[in-house]
């Protein structure tokens, strides 16, 4: 059963220098338990994807069109009072750097109740205490936490606490953004392991949103590569990487370095990623794809179309490599 | 074997902090706890620990942007040919040594000045030494920003920093570095901030210029997998202390140190058919084995090359 479906989903941001569209056609699906990855540098839309989701974007932003639909039920069109059903209890979020967001002269416990009191009005304060204790242990933290003050713990505690407050109003879906990024990699890995803790025993669905493609390849099912606002490539994660179908995933894995395997040359990419300000139609891969020539269209978009099971790919370029 | 460029002994970096605004007590932080490596010519060292373990105090103190506070750098001296401690190095000397020794940073968004052009940015440090006239310091600047790919050279000249990419400012960061024609670049986490098909380009260009200029250098990274690309040997620190330095391939396939296997084994692996064995490591005790605290942990050598911080090597063999 799919916890949520996203179809030909388009967001854009108004600026002074025009609009900037930040998630272009975009369509995935998330399976209900299973984990699934959005990879692409930064500026690909990543965290727009994620915004929309929860229509969290900031104010100029705005979604053009396009379906959400989670639970079987489309939220794009839904009043705010609607979506504050759907948020936190339907999807949670952990945001990137979001264990500096915590208010600093608030305890840890009291802020994660307030979440709780506003979704759940009913339960007393020794039931939500009871519940945040829960998490703490899911988590990895000591019961003591719960009454310490944010700069008393320690970036890797703080982001534990962070997973804890996104699962304490019991979500479906988790949408976890570069959980780790500002972390060391020996907290990484014990962040990473508490993820895949939390998703197994409680049963969630996770969307997981990193640059680095090893953390994708170690923590997802399925996965989607995202360049200059549109998915490039979607599929299975195992066969991503063992056939990777678009010169820009290829070009991702190529550059990715390892400690394991013989040492090998790794290859970059020339160029930069190009503006997402509007501009005319065309493929936006083309200034840096290596297969670029005049067979290529410069009027037509990308399409995806599919290549194996589930997996699919930017038509243009799928051909060629 | 080869001519060392560098040789650190015993480098002490110790930071006064006082107790409180009202408190009278000081203590101690031992940044850096007396450590000790050799950089041979041409060759590239990776310094790699987590955040916090003293990597950028090393840096710092190596390219003497803060005053070491024990310990000795000796640096080789190719007017005498012989090694040469920095203590002993006054004005004019002193200055010399200074511009073989440059540094990279980490930001490239906080390390350029916003208000010059790119081409006043290069032709800084020429300035401040005083070499050559003002044409051959051009001249210089345009060699150098063809060598780092920045090309045509007229065309970066006159452009302002907010107007380069991130890979782009980290080129002019390298030539800035390189035009000083140093014999010892240190790196701290130089692309750490760039995107991966950015940053293998970068990483690429310094391992070329590092061929061509012949050129060492000290790379900072929390990051194995980038060490293993750019650094000939690795040393990993921890708590101040190097606990283990070899190789860079026989570190990664024959670690020794307990906080070595950890940090190895903690590296996400690209490629979703392997699984990764996690070196489970209690931090409590891997302070016992470190601290055991007052004496000197002595290097053992358990292979040619490959040394590990212990009393006991037995025990952890």
């Amino acid at each position: 059963m799919n916890i949520l479906e996203v179809k030909d989903l388009n967001m854009s941001y108004k600026t002074i220098d025009g609009n900037v569209d930040a998630v272009k056609d975009v369509s995935f699906t998330v399976k209900q338990g299973e984990s699934f990855g959005l990879v692409g540098e930064s500026g690909c839309g990543k965290t727009s994807v994620a915004m929309s989701l929860l229509q969290l974007q900031a104010d100029n932003g705005k979604i053009t069109s396009g379906e959400i639909i989670f639970d079987g039920q489309n939220i794009v069109n839904l009043s705010e009072a609607e979506l504050r059903e759907v948020r936190w209890s339907g999807i949670s979020i952990v945001f990137q750097g979001a264990m500096n967001s915590w208010n600093p002269v608030v305890k840890i416990g009291e802020q994660i109740r307030e979440a709780m009191r506003e979704h759940y009005p009913n339960k007393t304060k020794d039931e939500n205490t009871k519940k945040i204790l829960e998490l703490f242990e899911i988590v990895g933290l000591e019961d003591s936490i719960i009454d310490r003050y944010p700069h008393e713990l320690s970036g890797g505690m703080k982001q534990r606490a962070v997973i804890a407050l996104a699962l304490s109003c019991d979500p479906k879906l988790i949408i976890a953004d570069e959980p780790t990024t500002a972390l060391d990699v020996v907290i990484q890995d014990q962040i990473l392991n508490e993820i895949r803790k939390v998703q197994d025993v409680l049963g969630l669905s996770l969307i997981y949103i990193s640059h680095d493609i090893a953390v994708i390849a170690e923590m997802t099912d399925n996965m989607a590569v995202m360049y200059a606002g549109r998915i490039v490539e979607r599929g299975p994660t195992k066969e991503i990487f063992a056939n990777p179908k678009h010169s820009y995933t290829k070009s991702l894995l190529e550059s990715t370095p390892s400690v394991v395997g013989d040492k090998v040359k790794l290859q970059s990419l020339d160029g930069e990623p190009p503006s997402l300000i509007s501009k005319e139609k065309g493929c936006t891969f083309a200034p840096r794809c290596p297969y670029k020539d005049i067979s290529c269209n410069p009027e037509l978009d990308m399409q995806l179309k599919e290549v194996g099971p589930n997996h699919y790919v930017d038509a243009c370029n799928a051909e060629k490599v | 074997m080869s001519k060392n460029l560098l040789e650190v002994k015993n480098l002490e970096k110790y930071f006064e902090v006082s107790g409180g605004l009202f408190s009278r007590n000081k203590s101690t932080v031992k940044a850096v706890d007396g450590i000790s490596f050799d950089i041979p010519f041409g060759s590239s060292l990776g310094l790699v620990g987590q955040s916090g373990c003293g990597k950028t105090t090393t840096a710092r103190a190596l390219s003497l942007l803060d005053p070491k506070t024990g310990g000795n750098i000796n640096f080789y001296n190719d007017e005498t040919s012989n090694m040469q401690s920095i203590d002993e190095l006054e004005g004019e000397e002193l200055k010399k040594f200074r511009r073989n020794i440059q540094m990279i940073f980490q930001d490239p968004y906080e390390s350029l000045n916003p208000r010059w052009n790119i081409k006043d940015i290069i032709l800084e440090p020429l300035n401040i030494h005083n070499i050559g006239n003002l044409k051959d310091r051009e001249e210089a600047v345009y060699e150098i920003l063809k060598t780092v790919g920045l090309t045509p050279p007229e065309n970066y000249m006159p452009r302002y920093p907010h107007e380069l990419s991130g890979g782009q400012r980290q080129r002019v960061s390298i030539a800035r570095t390189l035009i000083m024609k140093p014999k010892f670049v240190v790196c701290d986490e130089p692309t750490s901030m760039l995107d991966v098909s950015i940053r293998i380009s970068i990483m690429d260009l310094m391992l070329n210029l590092a061929k061509d200029l012949e050129v060492s250098y000290l790379y900072i990274t929390h990051d194995l997998a980038v060490a293993r690309y750019m650094c000939d040997r690795i040393a990993v620190m921890f708590n101040g202390k190097i606990v283990e330095i070899a190789e860079t391939e026989e570190l990664l396939s024959n670690p020794i140190h307990p906080y070595t296997k950890r940090l190895i084994s903690s590296i996400p692996i690209p490629d979703p058919s392997y699984k990764r064995e996690r070196y489970e490591l209690d931090f409590s005790e891997l302070d016992n084995i470190i601290a055991n605290n007052s004496d000197e942990l002595p290097m053992a050598e358990v292979k040619s090359g490959h040394f590990v911080a212990t009393h006991d090597v037995k025990g952890l063999l």
